[in-house]
């Protein structure tokens, strides 16, 4: 009986393809609009976290400079080598201290040349932000301590600079400077905020600071924390330690900011999952529209297949059938019309997310969730016409022209 | 729902009325008709409109309840009956056939006729062939596969008496079953109804409101304000 009423709804539906197709426009709209922006939300927050993780677990960055805008990045003092020594000796529970300094500044090589950032550092910084040499080797102990010109350099400067050549034992000229390529690092690709960060050239601290920049300041500071304690407990210590080597009094606002990169994790997955809900929210209203463009369907349909259900009830259909095949009808309408806008979701946020270069993830209880939820539009909105129809006088409904 | 009242009418009327309305808007479309039709007969019920035919008619075909009096269908009363009874009384024991044909568009003829079997929940299997026994009965063997669209007026209403008959009903009921019909294609349709009478014994009641047509019934029910008018033999 089910199958029957199925096959008949299906015929009913195929005798009008263009009427049943353009009811169905507005729940397909609706699921794809579900499916396509939780599957491009669920691509953007994995990709979120995919790179802070990248960025390194317990990583703190530290720099100059103060949240709110009345203290700029330039007003406020750098930090010096000191600093980075009393948050290494006072601070419990750090693993890794990496002070670094930059620029950008030209790099040159024969006729190459390609503005790249130029970042002073040890190689605590390599660990710190999870960074591997592919090629050739970290700083020499004696290369940091003198400040000589040496220089690892990331996969962009490698493939935009020197192409498929081997980089290693070359020179490269840097402002005044010329070092050589002691190591080439793996690419770690993009960043969350879409920064390429193997766009650098990697120097001692020491020579960046003398022979680049002609100072001794220290711009950030990465801090890693020990796996066993907790990022905001060396947060305020280290806070309260700058604040201190600072001068600044109590109630006075810092001048320089400790991030705690987990916390911007949470912040961003959040904010993206705000977003999702949000456009899930629209499009849970299109799915509503939906449902009523398919119950003024399905209430016209009623009236123009009077006859038809006088003709059914005569020949012994029961109100329980007419309401179950005009029910069915709608369901049917909703839930293929739910598939179509799966595929139509799917098919969406497979391109998008390839622009993007996003993770495609396919929830499939989402899939479940939209599909159950477009039937059962079909279920309520169809509800009312089934029952007009159910409801009918058999004998009025034979008359009806 | 059983009848196992074997020997008694198909249809009685006992002192039946129908009334609509009430006070002075009272009408009275059935006024105290008591009449009989037996098993095996083929009667016409004739009468102008509003001479209450219709209401006779649809109250025959279970698709009415009279408000006053009797109405036996095959010695059961069906005065008590609730609306999801009496469609299971018409789906098991009455067949209609109606003046415009009311087959479904687009829908081949074995799939229309199949359609009150669809309803008795019997399986596909049995329902396709008796679908196909009912259409060959009516003489529409090679066109089980035609939408109505695709086939005369004639053998449109061959269909609907395929329908109704593929019920094996106890009751046969035709309303103006030739309504819609030319004279030629009028008395090829009579001829089937009086065939099916003849040979398989289906008791049939028919309304019309042509002389000519209800010539081929045995008997004349002759409707008039309500009431009966006169019983008389057509042969």
């Amino acid at each position: 009986m089910i199958l029957s009423t199925l096959l008949m709804a299906l015929r009913e539906l195929r005798r009008n393809t263009l009427r049943s197709l353009l009811t169905m426009l507005g729940i397909v709209i609706g699921v794809g609009a579900v499916i396509a922006l939780t599957n491009i939300g669920e691509g953007a927050t994995a990709r979120v976290k995919a790179d802070i993780g990248k960025l390194g677990d317990n990583l703190l960055i530290v720099r100059p400079g103060a949240q709110r805008r009345s203290i700029s990045f330039t007003q406020a003092p750098a930090f010096k080598l000191a600093d980075v020594e009393a948050i290494r000796r006072e601070v419990s529970g750090v693993s890794q201290v990496a002070p670094t300094a930059g620029s950008s500044q030209l790099a040159v090589w024969g006729n190459q040349n390609r503005q790249t950032t130029i970042m002073g550092a040890d190689n605590a910084y390599l660990e710190v932000r999870g960074y591997s040499v592919a090629q050739g080797r970290t700083f020499a102990a004696s290369e940091l301590s003198s400040g000589s010109a040496a220089c690892l350099i990331g996969a962009t400067v490698q493939r935009e600079m020197f192409g498929e050549r081997d980089a290693l034992g070359q020179s490269v000229r840097v402002g005044k400077i010329s070092c050589t390529v002691v190591g080439v690092l793996a690419s770690k690709g993009e960043s969350g905020i879409g920064q390429d960060q193997d766009d650098m050239i990697l120097m001692p601290l020491r020579t960046v600071q003398r022979r680049l920049l002609g100072n001794s300041d220290v711009s950030t500071i990465f801090l890693s924390a020990r796996a066993d304690r907790s990022t905001q407990s060396v947060e305020q210590q280290t806070e309260a330690l700058l604040r201190q080597r600072r001068g600044l009094q109590a109630g006075q606002e810092s001048d320089f900011m400790v991030r705690d990169m987990q916390e911007v994790a949470e912040t961003m997955s959040q904010a993206t999952g705000t977003l999702t809900a949000l456009l899930g929210a629209i499009a849970a209203v299109s799915l509503l529209v939906g449902g009523i463009g398919i119950m003024n369907i399905m209430l016209v349909n009623v009236t123009e297949r009077t006859r038809e259900i006088g003709v059914r009830l005569a020949i012994g259909a029961l109100a329980s059938d007419v309401l179950f095949q005009f029910l069915l009808e709608a369901v049917v309408l909703s839930a293929f019309g739910g598939v179509l806008g799966i595929g139509l979701g799917l098919g969406l946020s497979w391109s998008v997310t390839r622009a993007l270069g996003l993770p495609f993830l396919v929830k499939p209880p989402i899939l479940m969730l939209a599909f159950g939820f477009s039937a059962m539009v079909g279920v309520l909105f169809g509800f009312l016409p089934a029952r007009k129809a159910a409801s009918l006088n058999p004998i009025e409904a034979l008359r009806h022209e | 729902m059983s009848f196992a009242v074997q020997d008694a009418a198909v249809v009685e009327f006992r002192n039946l009325s129908k009334v609509y309305g009430s006070g002075d808007a009272e009408v009275r479309a059935l006024d105290g008709v008591s009449m009989r039709i037996e098993r095996g007969e083929f009667v016409a019920i004739m009468g102008a409109s509003g001479s209450g035919k219709s209401t006779a008619m649809n109250i025959i075909g279970c698709l009415d309840v009279p408000t006053g009096g009797e109405y036996l269908f095959c010695g059961v009363g069906v005065g008590g009956l609730d609306a999801d009874q009496r469609a299971r009384l018409r789906r098991h024991y009455i067949g209609f056939v109606f003046q415009g044909f009311n087959l479904l568009a687009k829908t081949s003829a074995l799939d229309n006729v199949e359609l009150p079997l669809v309803y008795r929940r019997i399986p596909k299997q049995e329902r396709k062939e008796r679908a196909r026994s009912a259409l060959e009965s009516v003489g529409l063997a090679s066109r089980i596969r035609h939408v109505p669209s695709e086939l005369s007026g004639g053998q449109q209403q061959r269909v609907a008496i395929a329908r109704a008959l593929v019920t094996e009903p106890s009751l046969l009921l035709a309303d103006e079953p030739t309504g819609n019909l030319d004279s030629a294609t009028k008395r090829e349709i009579m001829q089937l109804l009086l065939q099916l009478n003849h040979e398989r014994g289906i008791t049939i009641a028919m309304v019309t409101h042509e002389p000519d047509m209800a010539e081929y019934a045995q008997r004349i029910v002759q409707f008039r304000d309500g009431r009966i008018q006169v019983a008389e033999a057509a042969e």
